[in-house]
């Protein structure tokens, strides 16, 4: 176990270094510069470069990247060249936040989605399961942040039940944060929902056609009991596969939503950095989710034993 | 028909009337107007190839059709009461406890993902009101009855860490820890290797006969039919065209079907003339070794697997060699190693002279095009988005003096040649049946002429009529266009066909090599005999006079 935890961290590695590398030079060949940004229109060629020099951007890429992934290696991010913040504790603030939703939404799409989706496959070809499919496939297609736009209008200024701007988080006032909280995840919940319903629906069909399910029947087990004691786990093995990806993609992904419901997230972190040619904050950012990334798919396949004791690791 | 009379004059326990079963109920019928009736005790067989509906006609006893089959006629009078009326609820009270049920599949008729004891304890929980500690100690007794090394740590394991063989055997006994009135076994051993196979139809009578178990068996095979039930229903289509004792079906069929069935059973044909020994084989293997490498690990690499070890042999022009063995015993693993599949570790294999797989570049590949293989499975061995032309032409391709058109006409010219129509070209693999299938798979592997054909197993996922057709344009091929072929398979029957010569294989190693009907009549090491017991020919056991004699031998 602690052997495939190290492993699978060592082979990381690379893999956070070629995102380093791609992450560094791509934001240098983006056009503008960080300097003239933070001075605005009216400074001169001279203070320009002043700053630059200053900044150590005058210097050739490869040392560039020499100093900072220097620094990443001994815990210094940097700082943000806009508001002069720790890039790392500005980071972990922001993720929390992003953190707290994506994992929400995730977890309560994954109750309603997996048991809806094991139903439909049980009654796979019914007026039920024709019904499910549609849900799911209407979901699936409705881009989120047009959903969150809609949720937005009806709850939040139609109906005025809910705060429509800003984020509150639980350590501050729970009932407070539930509120500023409840559509961006109900938004995710909505769409996330439509695609753990279809993968579901679908592992069970290929396990419920298994002769393990017929012979289970023959035991004379009751419905109920075939599908959560024989169907269950060995459906919700590949369905747990895509929780993993989509929690990872989420965590990437979630600028939208933020964006949408103006919250402050890493994703929007992510964005308005981007905007101001923040490097520091850009390249921390990214190797973060990357990072994440990383992290969250050990967890899922260290976790893929419980589901199918097939898998040793 | 007539509901005929039962064994032994016993009251019948099953009786099955005029059932129909069909697909949606206005659909075709998949088993129609079958009548038959099951004493205690006794064992009957429905036989019948793919298709026949005999799998249907064991589901609907318990009412397990898979949709959208359903029960469309007919009574299933069990015990005073009609099961194909029963609601579902009384219907599960009889399921498993009353009637049990093992499957074919040894790798997936039990949960992955739950322990042996829990599926064991799951009948016991659900149909008697026992103490936890009461329903262990049965599983564990269980166990021990049926000779599981070590049953506290077989309750604690999960199905994979077990054979096929043994899974059968451990499914069998979770269904006869409820003492079951009936039995329907459902092909439980085609699945198996030879001797696999006779240890759990051998545990599988001892069983039931303990307990007064009468057994529904659905099997393809009559030969295993003949030594184990005493009373046959022969199915074609939905229908019974024959029923009657066992020894009577087989020895006088009445019905053309069963005539063609019993046909089909392998009998050997006249041994050819053997190869001039002056010339100089065509293939000869030297103490070659395969190793399978154990897991990798980061710094280190697990122990791994020696599949073959130290093989030597040599196969002559246009001769066919049988490598026969249990399941792991390397057979298949060497049939590939030929094929350049899997790179030997140790020894050689030299091709008309010259080693094989040490010359990449042209000349090896030269060397690799003359050897051609044939695989087990046709449904999957096929690429199923490309047509049959297409596949037959496939390897044509590597000739870069053909044209287009030539290939073309090669390829419909081989699929004539086994015995397929030229409208077959256009089809697509899953349009075909599985003999159709592996007709294309032999037309793929010669459509070059290769000086030889590696064949794994090329018969033992298809109906014994159709295997036997099979073996016979095998053979015709063989002595039309002259290759030479390794022929590996666990089957005796369909190696008693075709081979000239045998090796036996055990182990990773030849434990005894011969001609065929040195082998076969006169076996010298004791895995050859045991596999030749447990084979169950028709021809030997009705030499022994006794049919069900069978049943008493034991394994050498």
């Amino acid at each position: 176990m602690l052997r495939f935890v190290l492993q699978r961290l060592a082979m990381a590695i690379p893999t956070l270094l070629i995102v380093a590398v791609t992450v560094f030079v791509l934001m240098r060949l983006v056009p503008g510069d960080p300097a003239s940004l933070m001075l605005g229109d009216l400074a001169s060629a001279g203070q320009v470069e002043a700053l630059r020099k200053q900044m150590g951007l005058d210097q050739p890429i490869p040392v560039q990247f020499a100093m900072w992934f220097g620094n990443v290696l001994s815990g210094d991010f940097g700082r943000s060249i806009n508001t002069g913040q720790d890039v790392l504790p500005l980071i972990f603030d922001r993720f929390s936040v992003s953190a707290t939703i994506v994992l929400l939404a995730v977890g309560i799409a994954a109750l309603i989605g997996v048991p809806i989706g094991m139903i439909a496959a049980w009654r796979q070809k019914g007026a039920l399961d024709l019904g499910i499919i549609t849900g799911a496939t209407l979901l699936l297609s409705i881009p989120s942040f047009w959903l969150g736009l809609m949720l937005l209008l009806f709850f939040g200024l139609q109906l005025g039940w809910l705060p429509v701007v800003g984020y509150v988080s639980f350590g501050q006032d729970f009932w407070a944060a539930l509120l500023y909280i409840a559509m961006p995840v109900a938004t995710l919940v909505l769409v996330e929902t439509g695609v753990i319903t279809r993968m579901a629906r679908a592992s069970t069909i290929e396990v419920m056609q298994l002769e393990y399910i017929t012979h289970a029947r023959a035991k004379g087990l009751s419905e109920p009991a075939v599908l959560w004691r024989h169907a269950f786990k060995n459906a919700f093995a590949p369905t747990w596969t895509i929780i993993g990806l989509i929690l990872g993609n989420l965590l990437g992904s979630i600028a939208v939503i933020e964006t949408v419901f103006t919250i402050p997230g890493l994703g929007r972190l992510l964005v308005d950095s981007i905007y101001a040619r923040d490097y520091p904050v850009v390249q921390g950012c990214l190797l973060f989710i990357a990072g994440i990334y990383i992290v969250v798919n050990l967890i899922v396949d260290m976790l893929y034993p419980l589901f199918d004791p097939r898998v040793t690791i | 028909m007539t509901t005929p009379a039962t064994f032994n004059g016993a009251p019948s326990l099953l009786e099955v009337d005029r059932l129909t079963v069909r697909v949606g109920a206005e659909g075709p019928a998949v088993v129609e107007d079958l009548s038959f009736s099951l004493a205690a005790g006794e064992i009957l067989a429905l036989v019948g190839e793919s298709g026949s509906g005999k799998t249907m006609a064991a589901r609907a006893v318990l009412d397990l059709l898979p949709s959208p089959l359903v029960i469309s006629a007919g009574r299933i009078g069990f015990d005073g009461v009609d099961l194909a009326r029963l609601d579902p609820q009384a219907l599960r009270r009889i399921r498993g406890a009353r009637i049990g049920m093992v499957f074919q599949e040894p790798m997936v008729s039990l949960n992955p993902s739950m322990t042996i004891g829990r599926q064991m304890a799951e009948g016991l929980r659900l149909h008697k009101r026992l103490p936890a500690s009461e329903i262990r100690a049965r599983c564990l007794a269980m166990l021990e009855r049926i000779r599981i090394a070590d049953p506290e740590r077989c309750l604690a394991a999960y199905p994979h860490e077990f054979s096929g063989g043994m899974r059968q055997r451990i499914m069998l006994a979770s269904v006869m820890l409820l003492k079951p009135a009936l039995l329907i076994a459902d092909e439980p051993t085609t699945a198996l290797d030879t001797l696999a196979q006779r240890e759990v139809l051998q545990l599988m009578t001892e069983l039931t006969r303990e307990n007064g178990t009468a057994v529904l068996m659905i099997s393809h095979d009559l030969g295993m039919v003949a030594h184990y039930a005493q009373r046959a229903v022969v199915m074609r289509q939905g229908r019974a065209v024959e029923i009657g004792d066992t020894q009577r079906v087989l020895l006088a069929p009445q019905d053309a079907y069963t005539r063609r069935l019993i046909d089909a059973l392998p009998r050997r044909g006249a041994a050819r003339a053997p190869a001039p020994s002056d010339q100089a084989p065509l293939l000869a293997l030297q103490d070659v070794v395969v190793d399978y490498a154990g897991r990798r690990r980061l710094f280190s690499q697990g122990a791994g697997t020696r599949a073959v070890s130290g093989v030597s042999l040599t196969i002559s022009v246009g001769e066919t060699l049988a490598l026969v063995g249990a399941s792991g015993s390397g057979k298949t693993t060497l049939g590939r190693a030929i094929a350049g599949l899997v790179r030997p570790s140790g020894g050689e294999i030299r091709f008309r002279g010259r080693p094989i797989g040490s010359s990449a570049g042209r000349d090896g590949r030269a060397q690799r095009l003359n050897i051609q293989m044939i695989f087990q499975d046709p449904f999957s061995s096929l690429d199923p988005r490309m047509r049959v032309a297409d596949i037959i032409e496939e390897p044509l391709r590597l000739l870069p003096d053909l044209s287009r058109r030539e290939r073309k006409a090669r390829a419909i010219e081989m699929l004539t040649d086994v015995g397929l129509e030229p409208q077959h070209a256009g089809r697509f693999p899953h349009q075909l049946s599985g003999g159709q299938r592996q007709r294309v798979a032999i037309a793929r592997a010669i459509v070059r002429r290769p000086a030889f054909v590696v064949a794994d197993e090329p018969v033992s996922a298809l109906d014994m009529t159709v295997q036997k057709q099979i073996l016979a344009l095998f053979r015709r091929l063989q002595e039309r266009y002259g290759f030479a072929c390794l022929f590996v398979s666990h089957d005796l029957g369909a190696v008693e066909q075709v081979a000239d010569r045998v090796a036996v294989m055990e182990g990773g190693r030849i434990v005894e090599t011969g001609t065929r009907d040195e082998v076969f009549d006169r076996p010298q090491h004791s895995y050859t005999r045991a596999l030749l017991d447990a084979a169950m020919l028709l021809d030997r056991s009705f030499g022994d006079a006794d049919i069900r004699a069978g049943e008493e031998r034991n394994l050498g």
